[in-house]
């Protein structure tokens, strides 16, 4: 078990509302809104992959693909 | 199973406001409710009326949308008749101990094997934003635009007193320990209220200054502390997290069934 390795931030862009959850409590301040208020990943090389942003976010619209 | 299973896709996005912590509560009870791996077919979710209780349209359980206020009632009617079920019941704060007050503290009283979990927002958000009896001394709300002078509840206490024989709080900040909590509620044989603080920012945040809802979870932090921590004797206004109260009493469904043996056995006499 090594550290766990980021494939992919999935972000539902019909079910993201804007509210910026996401973007204030990423530790790593790896999430940003793009121009139409929609949470994008501005900086995927430093996700940690803890999920933070998976878990609070309100309208379930992240999900953090791990590589295997 | 991964969350996308439990839910209603075709529901979303959801009908609550931008950082509503309602949506936080939803996705913490479905990651308690995958890491339990439970079954879909094993879970009722019965809910009253209010913002908070729209959730059971989104998940993807056997599901009752019922009357204001009376959530427990219908929950008890349910566990009486199929005891092998999961019972979950999400309550707004209004819906639970206003309309519902009554009911709470009975189902508490009895013992009934379910799960209570109230979404306290501290308003009524779908009426637009009156207050409700977890405002508290000293709020705005449309009701009471010069300040309330109701004192609030503090539920812990409450379902302490009426004799619920598991307790816990946490707020929406606290996500991971939210998801805990619930699963411990779920796995709990007896009635279990989880208290989740919540943020309505759209009414309460806008009408009392504090912020968007990032704000209001920031806030959460802030105010709340682990039970017995070093913080609550140096600040005791801070809000306790974790679990109050765990204690075995004989379970209501079980008791009731050994009623029915009783009364054949003496109809066989």
């Amino acid at each position: 078990m090594g550290k766990p390795k980021l494939k992919e931030h999935i972000i539902n862009r019909d079910w993201c509302k804007g509210c910026g959850i996401c973007v204030e409590f990423c530790p790593k301040k790896v999430l940003a809104l793009d121009d139409r208020e929609k949470a994008v990943a501005a900086r995927p090389e430093d996700c940690i992959c803890c999920r933070l942003c998976e878990l609070r976010c309100p309208d379930l619209a992240i999900e953090i693909l791990i590589e295997e | 199973m991964a969350i996308k299973d439990y839910i209603r896709e075709r529901f979303f996005p959801h009908m609550w406001c931008p950082g509503c912590g309602h949506g936080v509560v939803l996705n913490a009870m479905l990651r308690a409710i995958e890491n339990l791996g439970l079954n879909k077919n094993d879970i009722v979710m019965v809910s009253g009326i209010g913002c908070s209780s729209r959730i059971s349209g989104y998940v993807d359980f056997h599901t009752l949308h019922t009357v204001h206020g009376r959530a427990l009632a219908f929950a008890t009617g349910v566990k009486m008749s199929r005891p092998e079920l999961h019972l979950i019941v999400p309550m707004g704060d209004g819906d639970a101990l206003a309309i519902g007050g009554n009911h709470f503290i009975h189902a508490a009283r009895r013992n009934i094997d379910m799960t209570a979990v109230v979404m306290n927002n501290r308003i009524y958000g779908m009426t637009g934003g009156q207050y409700s009896p977890l405002s508290g001394y000293g709020i705005s709300a449309t009701t009471a635009p010069y300040g309330n002078i109701d004192q609030g509840f503090d539920i812990v206490e409450l379902a302490k007193a009426a004799g619920a024989t598991f307790v816990a709080r946490t707020t929406t900040y606290h996500v991971q320990q939210a998801a805990e909590l619930l699963q411990e509620a779920i796995l709990h044989k007896g009635f279990s209220v989880v208290e989740i603080m919540s943020q309505c920012p759209t009414y309460f945040g806008r009408k009392n200054k504090e912020g968007g809802a990032v704000e209001m979870m920031k806030r959460m932090k802030d105010i709340t502390t682990p039970i017995g921590s070093k913080a609550k004797e140096a600040q005791p206004e801070l809000i306790e997290r974790g679990i109050f109260v765990r204690k075995d009493l004989p379970e209501y469904c079980s008791e009731y069934n050994k009623i029915i043996e009783r009364a054949q056995k003496q109809g066989r006499r």
